[in-house]
């Protein structure tokens, strides 16, 4: 039964039916109406005043109760129960797993919540936005919202405008916060405006950037034992090798220091540096080419010489030969007494008409075939004779009557001394030179003799070339008319000479005549033999080497003559079918000797052997029209030289039996050589002289 | 000791060789020590970062950085690899 709902805001569990019967009544009275039939009699009971002029009304649907079910009292009791609330409730308990009714409801009902703004100041709240503000206690901050009661009466103007606004909080927040400083500024509220700018900001911008790494390289190595021991003992090594090094450098630094000088010295001319190489190297290459007559020039002995007995043959060895001097015929050979391998060549011709140019030199057996020394001349070399002590000093006949002295030491071409017309050169052709030993002065000097007739001794004085003539060759019993009836002795032409090995003074001249005058350094015009030795110019005359007395001599009438110089006759005449061009005796024998003759055969004799014939003829060129002009015996090998008129040398070997030494007592050995050879060619010359003798 | 192949400029070398020899001298029987010194010591001298080997047997292929490089023995049995490359 709805019992309250009418009623207000308050509620009470006073049960008293005549308040609760008031007040309804009092209010409203709709309501009343559905009362009024239940609460008919209490209240015409007590009732208002003005309910009583009005009688009752019954509604058409009011229950019929009789009086005694109208009499009869309820008994309403007003509770302050929440009718809504209801009574029993059965919650689910975890705990005992059942449900169970909960003992006390809640009986309170909420009609209606306005939230309120007020804050107590002493709480934390209100504390709290004391705080923001940032204001002292005394300050005026109004804040009605706040709820802070200001203390200022200043801001009570304030206070009261806040209030009417109605609590801006932010505001009075704004006001607050700018006023939190201290001394701040009170800014005017009603006439403030803040200005604000902001500058330009650039614009922000990434940026990456990556160095290049640094470079990186690949190692690899192994570390064993042996290999750490390895690397231990080359640094040993090195180090020991650094030692020598430091010992050898104090000593190599003078070497350094003249090498230096030598290779600013040579610097200019390369070849010269490799000149000697090259030189070498080219004497190996001619000895790999001409092997076999190297070693035939060594080793080679003629077996078939144990054949024969009588006979000898020459073995041909090099051929030397130059190109410049292919049209010049030799004129003259000589071996070099200290370089015993060195011989010169004098290249000119014999030819009257047919005079040119001249040339000197020198070949070495080593090489030939290209010659060590050149020395061109303007004139045909006719004659040269080498120094026997000085090897590098060469005298020179020319066929323009000149003498000439080279010296192959120097580097020029042109001869350190030369005649000339003013100082005494020959008028004509020099056919022999020879030097001799030094004067008293020390000075070298060396004679000559020429077509004119005058044997003349040169003198190496210093600079030049003195003259002193020796002899003039006078044709005997000749005499002709010179000009203003003066009696001009006629000169002999002289074409050779030769000088004593021991008799230093006295030489032998032979002529174009074929004379031959044995004269003395003393004598200068007189003779102290002549010898008719020939029919015509005697073109060479030898002493011998080993016997004093002995000297031979050959002419252009095919003979070769041997004399004994006490004795006007020769002792051997020899025929050689040819005009023979030279002659010369073997240096290791008194009875051997070898002339060449035009027809291109070089004539061996050995007077031991046989007196009447030569062991050994043989012709040495290939052709028969070449003439052999000059003959030559080495010193100490034994060979001889040949030289031609086609400008060739052609160097021989000599057989085993043309080389024999007297087979005397074993024991006699070569001390005695000499006198060996003396007494051989004695034994010769006493069997021709006593036939003689007795012929005589 | 004896420096079999490296690629550092003069001053480096010496001074790597010289700390090489006085870690090894120090940490005889301790390799691994001894390499750590070195390798420490290097990265505070010349910059990271080095890598050392030491030992005595052992073959090897690196990268390294050029102008980085040492590999020398020490002791006539010990070798010591010593490289940089970050």
């Amino acid at each position: 039964m709805p019992v309250a709902h009418k009623t207000g805001t308050v509620k009470s569990k006073q049960g008293s039916n005549a308040q609760s019967q008031k007040a309804p009544a009092a209010k409203t009275v709709k309501a009343a109406s559905k009362k009024k039939d239940e609460e008919d009699g209490t209240e015409t009971g007590e009732g208002d005043e003005w309910m009583q002029g009005k009688t009752l009304i019954k509604p058409l649907d009011q229950l019929d109760l009789t009086e005694a079910e109208l009499k009869e009292e309820f008994t309403r009791i007003l509770t302050a129960n929440n009718p809504h609330a209801p009574q029993n409730i059965v919650r689910y308990s975890f705990k005992e797993r059942s449900y169970k009714p909960i003992s006390s409801v809640d009986q309170l009902a909420v009609h209606f919540v306005l939230e309120g703004n007020l804050l107590h100041q002493d709480s934390d709240e209100a504390r709290r936005q004391r705080a923001k503000q940032g204001l002292p206690e005394e300050k005026d901050t109004v804040e009605t919202a706040v709820a802070e009661k200001p203390e200022t009466p200043a801001a009570g103007g304030e206070d009261a405008g806040d209030v009417e606004e109605g609590g801006g909080e932010e505001r009075a927040d704004s006001v607050e916060s700018k006023a939190g400083k201290k001394e701040q500024k009170i800014t005017n509220q009603f006439n403030f405006s803040e200005r604000a700018s902001q500058t330009l900001n650039n614009p922000l911008r990434e940026r990456g950037c990556q160095t290049e790494p640094p470079p990186r390289a690949n190692f690899s190595a192994t570390a064993n034992q042996w290999e750490i021991y390895d690397v231990y003992l080359e640094v040993l090594q090195k180090q020991e090798k650094n030692k020598e090094k430091a010992k050898a450098v104090p000593k190599k630094d003078d070497d350094k220091g003249k090498k230096k000088m030598m290779l600013v010295e040579t610097q200019s001319d390369d070849i010269t540096k490799v000149a000697k190489v090259a030189k070498i190297i080219e004497r190996m290459v001619n000895q790999n080419t001409f092997d076999d007559i190297a070693q035939d020039f060594k080793y080679f002995e003629d077996a078939s010489d144990e054949y024969r007995e009588q006979e000898g043959t020459l073995l041909p060895l090099w051929k030397f030969q130059y190109d410049k001097a292919k049209r010049l015929s030799v004129t003259a050979l000589c071996w070099n007494e200290s370089y015993k391998d060195l011989f010169a060549v004098g290249l000119g011709s014999y030819d009257f008409t047919k005079q040119g140019r001249g040339m000197l030199v020198f070949y070495s057996l080593k090489n030939s075939t290209f010659p060590e020394y050149i020395y061109p001349t303007t004139s045909g070399i006719l004659c040269l004779d080498i120094h026997k002590h000085l090897p590098y000093l060469v005298a020179v006949g020319f066929y323009d009557g000149c003498v000439a002295v080279y010296n192959l030491k120097e580097e020029t071409l042109q001869p350190i001394y030369k005649s000339t017309a003013k100082s005494g050169k020959h008028t004509d052709p020099v056919w022999q030179v020879k030097w001799q030993k030094d004067d008293m002065d020390n000075n070298h000097n060396f004679f000559s003799v020429s077509s004119d007739g005058r044997v003349v001794s040169w003198t190496l004085v210093k600079n030049e070339l003195v003259f002193t003539d020796i002899i003039k060759l006078s044709l005997e019993g000749a005499v002709s008319e010179g000009p203003e009836g003066v009696q001009l002795p006629i000169m002999a032409c002289g074409t050779s000479f030769d000088f004593h090995k021991q008799i230093d003074y006295l030489f032998l001249v032979g002529t174009e005549e074929g004379k031959i005058h044995k004269c003395s350094k003393a004598y200068s015009s007189q003779f102290l033999e002549t010898y008719n030795a020939h029919n015509m110019a005697v073109d060479a005359v030898k002493w011998n080497h080993f016997h004093t007395k002995v000297f031979i001599s050959c002419s252009s009438d095919w003979t070769v003559k041997i004399w004994d110089h006490t004795i006007k006759t020769p002792m051997f005449t020899f025929d050689l079918n040819a005009s023979v061009g030279d002659v010369a005796w073997s240096p290791y024998s008194s009875t051997v000797f070898a002339a060449v003759t035009t027809d291109g055969k070089v004539h061996t004799f050995d007077l031991s052997i046989n007196k009447y014939e030569a062991i050994c003829q043989q012709p040495v060129v290939a052709k028969k029209k070449t003439k052999l002009t000059h003959i030559e015996f080495n010193p100490v090998y034994p060979i001889i030289i040949v030289g031609d008129d086609r400008g060739y040398v052609t160097s021989l070997k000599l057989s085993p039996n043309l080389r024999k030494k007297p087979k005397e007592k074993k024991g006699q050995e070569l001390p005695k050589g000499p006198e060996v050879e003396i007494a051989k060619m004695e034994k010769l010359l006493s069997l021709l002289r006593e036939p003689e003798n007795s012929n005589a | 000791m004896t420096i079999h192949h490296t690629d550092m400029p003069e001053e480096m070398r010496v001074e790597t060789m010289e700390l090489c020899v006085t870690a090894c001298e120090k940490f005889a029987t301790n390799n691994e020590s001894a390499a750590k010194m070195i390798k420490e010591l290097m990265d505070k001298k010349f910059g990271s970062s080095w890598h050392v080997v030491i030992g005595e047997g052992f073959g090897f292929e690196v990268t390294h950085e050029v102008k980085n490089l040492l590999y020398m023995f020490f002791g006539g049995s010990l070798a010591v690899c010593v490289w940089k490359c970050s």
